[in-house]
């Protein structure tokens, strides 16, 4: 290449602008994607939240619990003993329903069940990633409800997952339990409204229950293993 | 390795001062290889970085990982199904595990446990406190045993004549071939099984030997019975509690048996000192290969095998037995140890104890006896009763007797019940020959193994906890089993098999076994009892059909004069032992005990021939160098272990390896050394000869991993030191401790509980089953012999043996080292991402699904006990695995970091537990695995805020330092130093 000749130019003047653009657009694409996967993943699509779930019978909690009004515990027998709440057995449903719509072709799984010695198999709703240990019992014993974690069970009739289960939402409370604590009285009440002291009945509650620290409640080693 | 260098640097030529403590050869000889390997932690990793193509091929590798670990967080959990009861059983509590009383029977002793069971999963199995040969602890193979009955490799269908059958097809198979014994009173009828003391069983087996008297029964097992130069007609059973000096003349009661768990708890009280003034008791020990009993004694010599006769004439000589003996010359270089440990039996008569070996000929037993009635120990340390085993049968004779039955063709039908003849058989009877001229071969077993495949019918077994049974343990306590799972591969019960051959067809082993305790215990409430306590109170069988003597009424039988020791045999001596975790090979398919380092070798997946170093320098070996050796025209080759305190020309092998048909854990690891055990000489055998064969052998050692770089760990007092100045004689032993108010940071007030744990070096016998315990309860897995080459080993709790002394007689400690959980962790200082951070009880937390594995943490870890899942060890493939896992434990995956959590699922159910009862957690409400399991109570957890808490109590004595305290990490395990009685008069230091 002579020295003299001109120098053809390679990039039109224009390319800087488009450089820069380029170099904007990236990081406002990675900065949307990032966005994007944050909001994902708390999104009710991952954490299935609101979600209905087909299981083998549709049972209808707003049905047994808000009509007939049957405890908690009269299925969930281990809420109050063990970390799991327990799923009733076919047994349970039969002592009622050996009885009662004896021919109901929806019942017939249950039925079935019970005549074939199979278990049925529910799909899991409330489902806590496996390197999360909660505990059912303790829960229930230090004065958190029933509907705080579930929802209004009583008016579901398909069950869903009320609540998104991250770990910022165990955290929220475990961080400040006063702000949904209630008497232990209520915790199975599906109708309990929280009064309007709530902080101040929840600080009392905290204090009487010996609910730990938030130091203590908020190490790793309380939730996993 | 330049043994006369080592010499030299011991002898304090080299910069070594005071005393020193070595793990292994090559720590000791101190060459350029083997630094260079300890300056890498992880060895075969570690330098990766210093190699441009390599760092380039890491940075590729990590970028691919991150993108694909973002786009895999963006999953959805996968759906799971909730499955519940159809009929829930009663005292179930979803979510909460059962415990119900068992037993595991081996070598015809019941084992007693206590088997915890998820929603009908058994998953973990402990001590039964209640009974008297527990006490609550377990040994290896109690732990261990509940990963057998999920052996994927397990038998799983009734084969005849190679083809699959029906139970109904095998019953009608046996009722043909019984019936023609019927005909002419069993004459062709043998049953061979492993020995027995289920009152049951034997009754089955008496109803049918009644019905055909020409029937016989035999007994061989590889280890238990077996006996070398005669059976004795009694049994002794010891009381360390009430012994202060106990001389074992090559018995290792606290490393193998039946009694090793209750012997351990007892001999450990005398270990486990309150105060420097307590007294502790004193152990001599005369043995061949070092054992973990020798490893604990005050006192050790190694003798050849064949001279402990000597060396028991010698001591019985000089305590004054009567008889013959006076003047018995002991083996070369036994006479000190003879004199001193002699003058200590006599100093305390009734309170001192000799130990005969169980592998040794009966006139050493005998000799024990003589010299302890003579001292009057018998009936306050040791008690001679009849053997608790039915029958006891000299098992060698029972088979040799069996196999010339067999080659004389007088054998139509042999029932073979457990057990692997055809393997663990004495190589001279030639088993799988003679089993080619029975008419009909049955075998009943857990595994289609060498016996399997050489019969016509195959049954399945069940695995005790499938069964319904009993047995007796050492002391001659009846136990009971009780089925923890229906038999998941459809396994029979040996029982029932014997039930049917009597003609009791359709009775389960439920039945059968409630039957006959239905007479001697009179109500179902008596029967329940019994099964909830899992044992018998008073021991005494029923008045079944002959049933052996009970054996807790000391029968006495008349020793036999004891006679003199044989002339030894020059050469090499050949001595065969149980090994410490696949014990005849029975454990061969446990992935758990495979992996579990052997006591003071450390050795997994292998086995070796143990040899001296006076016996390695004669023969120019290394350790992995192959010998050849040849007894009587047989001959095995096997990898060489130096093993320091063997005694010179002895070669230790350990049975149980170089199988073929067992499973797929088991094949092809080790080497057989079956072939060079003779009936005549089972234990142990004189005028071998040994070569070098220059191949060498690939071993996988733990003991060489994770260097203290000569730290002083271990912290050994002699008692005398210890008495005088108790505070300073173990301080003294390591570096200055730093001043709890010299850091940077706010010291943070533990307000609530404050966990601890203090370690009791001097009652730890190094048996290895919390190793064991802490594998069952948190999920570890099993990795592999390469994986361990690389030091890769995934255990949370390892055992550390340190050596002491000469080369030829060194003096050995045990160090059990978890996470120590330090109050200012160097691991949490490092980490990137917050993965291990405090607990406000002070635990160090290990989060696994914030770990993205840079090891920083491991690094950064004075302890070495870090553990890093570099592949997918854990099995989340075999279905059959799945079901044993603690429930309670998250499962880890690849890539992530793991170590010792205290056991903090105990922790928080016992916190949960003490919360919902409205009262604060009480000390003994949190038993960690490792604890539960400890024969020896040698580990102590608890909560150090309460002054009253039995760890804060261990934590006041004098003896007690943290390991490595000298780095500020301020560890909240700690150890209670090793307190040596030793006998002044044979005292060199």
């Amino acid at each position: 290449m002579g020295a003299d000749s001109a120098m053809s130019q390679i990039f039109p003047k224009s390319a800087n602008a488009t450089a820069r653009m380029s170099l904007a657009g990236v990081l406002t694409l990675v900065l949307f994607l990032g966005w994007v996967v944050f909001t994902l993943m708390r999104s009710s699509w991952a954490t299935k939240q609101n979600e209905f779930v087909e299981q083998p019978i549709q049972f209808s909690h707003a049905h047994h619990v808000g009509g007939i009004g049957l405890d908690c515990r009269y299925c969930h027998t281990s809420v109050e003993k063990s970390s799991f709440a327990g799923i009733p057995p076919t047994k349970t449903c039969m002592n009622c329903h050996s009885q009662l719509w004896t021919n109901a072709q929806i019942l017939e799984p249950v039925r079935a069940s019970f005549r074939n010695d199979q278990p049925l198999n529910w799909t899991r709703v409330n489902d806590l990633p496996d390197f999360v240990y909660f505990n059912h019992q303790i829960h229930v014993k230090q004065g958190v409800g029933c509907a705080t974690c579930h929802g209004p069970v009583d008016k579901m009739p398909l069950m869903y997952q009320a609540k998104p289960l991250l770990m910022e939402w165990c955290l929220d409370c475990h961080r400040a339990p006063e702000k949904y604590l209630r008497p232990r009285s209520e915790v199975f009440n599906m109708a309990y409204v929280a009064p309007d002291n709530q902080l101040e009945l929840g600080t009392q509650l905290k204090a009487e229950y010996k609910i730990a620290d938030p130091k203590h409640m908020t190490s790793c080693s309380v939730c996993h293993r | 390795m330049d043994f006369e260098s080592i010499r030299k640097r011991l002898a304090g030529d080299g910069n070594l001062t005071g005393k020193a403590y070595w793990r292994s050869l090559e720590e000791l000889a101190d060459s350029k290889e083997f630094g260079d390997y300890m300056h890498r932690e992880f060895p075969s990793q570690a330098s990766e970085f210093s190699d441009p193509a390599g760092r380039r091929t890491f940075l590729k590798l990590m970028g691919a990982s991150l993108a694909l670990a973002g786009v895999g967080a963006c999953t959805r959990q996968p759906v799971e199904k909730l499955v519940p009861y159809v009929r829930q059983p009663e005292e179930l509590i979803p979510g909460r595990p059962l415990f119900y009383a068992t037993a595991m029977p081996l070598g015809g002793y019941a084992y007693p446990l206590l088997a915890e069971n998820h929603m009908g999963r058994p998953t973990k199995l402990e001590g039964n406190p209640e009974h008297p040969a527990s006490l609550g602890g377990t040994d290896v193979f109690g732990q261990a045993s509940v990963l057998n009955l999920y052996d994927p490799d397990r038998s799983r269908v009734i084969k005849g004549h190679g083809e699959i059958k029906t139970w109904s097809g095998f019953i009608a198979a046996m009722q043909g071939a019984m019936s023609a014994q019927r005909a002419v009173n069993g004459a062709g009828l043998r049953i061979l099984t492993e020995p027995v003391s289920s009152p049951s069983i034997v009754a089955q087996i008496t109803e049918l030997t009644q019905s055909l008297p020409d029937a016989k029964w035999h007994q061989w097992d590889p280890v238990f019975g077996t006996v070398q130069g005669g059976a004795t007609s009694f049994a002794p059973i010891y009381d360390f509690k009430a012994a202060d000096v106990v001389v074992s003349l090559d018995e290792d009661f606290l490393g193998h048996g039946a009694g090793q768990v209750r012997y351990s708890k007892d001999f450990g009280s005398r270990r486990r000192i309150g105060t420097p003034n307590d007294e502790q008791n004193r152990l001599y020990v005369a043995e061949a290969i070092p054992t973990i009993t020798g490893a604990k004694a005050e006192h050790r010599i190694a003798v050849r095998a064949q001279d402990i006769h000597a060396v028991a004439a010698a001591i019985a000589g000089a305590v004054g037995v009567s008889g013959s003996m006076a003047g018995a010359e002991a083996a070369a270089g036994a006479e000190e140890f003879v004199k001193a440990a002699a003058a200590d039996l006599l100093a305390h008569r009734g309170r001192s104890l000799v130990v005969a070996g169980e592998r040794q000929p009966a006139a050493v037993k005998e000799l024990a006896r003589a010299i302890n009635d003579a001292l009057g120990n018998s009936g306050t340390t040791v008690k001679y009763v009849a053997p608790v085993v039915a029958s006891p049968a000299d098992g060698v004779a029972s088979i040799t007797s069996l196999v010339s039955d067999m080659n004389a063709g007088k054998v139509d039908l042999l029932v073979i019940f457990d057990g692997n003849p055809v393997y663990t058989a004495p190589a001279d009877l030639n088993f799988a020959e003679a089993l080619g001229k029975v008419g009909l071969r049955v075998h009943v077993g857990m595994h289609f193994d060498d016996t399997a495949e050489l019969s016509h019918w195959h049954v399945p077994a069940a695995h005790y906890l499938e069964s319904w049974g009993d047995a007796k343990s050492f002391d001659g306590t009846v136990t009971l089993i009780q089925p923890l799972i229906a038999p998941i591969y459809d396994g029979k019960q040996t029982i029932e098999v014997l039930a049917a051959m009597n003609g009791n067809l359709g009775k389960t082993g439920s039945d059968l076994v409630k039957e006959f305790w239905a007479e001697s215990l009179g109500t179902e409430a008596a029967w329940r009892k019994a099964l909830h306590d899992g044992f018998i109170p008073n021991a005494n069988a029923p008045a079944a059909p002959a049933a052996p003597a009970a054996p807790n009424e000391p029968a006495n039988p008349a020793p036999a004069a004891p006679a003199a020791p044989a002339a030894p045999v020059d050469g090499y001596e050949v001595v065969f032992r149980p090994d410490p975790t696949v014990l005849d090979g029975r454990f061969g398919n446990n992935g758990w005990m495979q992996e579990l380092p052997k006591p003071l070798s450390k050795l997994t997946w292998n086995s070796v021939a143990y040899i001296g170093v006076a016996t390695a320098e004669k023969l120019g070996v290394q350790n992995e160098d192959v010998i050849e050796i040849a007894s009587n025209g047989r001959r095995v080759r096997v990898p060489v272990w130096i093993m320091p305190g063997t005694a010179t020309n002895t070669i230790g092998l350990h049975l149980g390896y170089g199988q073929t048909k067992l499973g797929r854990v088991a094949n092809g690891v080790g080497m057989n050394v079956y072939p060079l055990r003779t009936s005549m000489a089972p234990w142990f055998v004189g005028g071998a000869t040994v070569t070098k064969t220059g191949e060498t052998y690939m071993l996988a050692s733990t003991q060489t991993h994770f260097n203290m770089e000569g730290r002083n760990p271990v912290r050994v007092v002699t008692a005398e030191e210890y008495k005088h100045e108790p505070k300073e004689s173990v301080e003294k032993l390591g570096p200055e401790v730093p001043p709890r108010d010299m850091t940077l940071y706010q010291n943070f007030e533990y307000t609530g509980n404050k966990w601890g744990m203090a370690i009791d070096l001097n009652a730890c016998t190094g048996c290895g089953v919390c190793v064991v315990a802490c594998v069952a309860e948190n999920n570890i897995p099993v990795i592999g012999k390469e994986q361990i080459k690389k030091s890769r080993e995934m255990h949370w709790i390892r055992v550390d043996t340190y050596f002491e002394g000469s080369l030829d007689a060194p003096s050995m400690v045990h160090q059990p080292v978890t996470c120590q959980q330090c109050e200012n962790a160097p691991c949490e200082q490092v980490c990137p991402v917050g993965a291990t951070v405090h607990s406000d009880e002070g635990l160090n937390d290990m989060v696994y699904n914030r770990c993205v594995g840079t090891r920083y943490c491991s690094n950064n870890c004075p302890y070495k006990v870090r553990r890093f899942n570099f592949l997918l060890y854990s099995d989340f493939a075999t279905e059959e695995i799945k079901a044993q896992r603690n429930p309670d434990v998250t499962v880890r995956s690849r890539g992530v970091m793991e170590k010792c959590t205290y056991c903090v699922q105990r922790i928080s159910h016992a916190r949960i537990d003490a919360k919902t009862e409205g009262r604060d957690i009480r000390d003994g409400d949190i038993v960690t695995a490792c604890q539960q399991a400890c024969p020896s109570d040698a580990i102590m957890f608890g909560n150090l805020n309460d002054p009253d808490s039995k760890v804060s109590k261990l934590k006041e004595q004098e003896r007690n330092y943290g390991l490595l305290e000298d780095l500020n990490t301020r560890p909240r395990t700690s150890y209670l130093a090793v307190v040596r009685n030793a006998n002044p008069a044979l005292d060199k230091a």
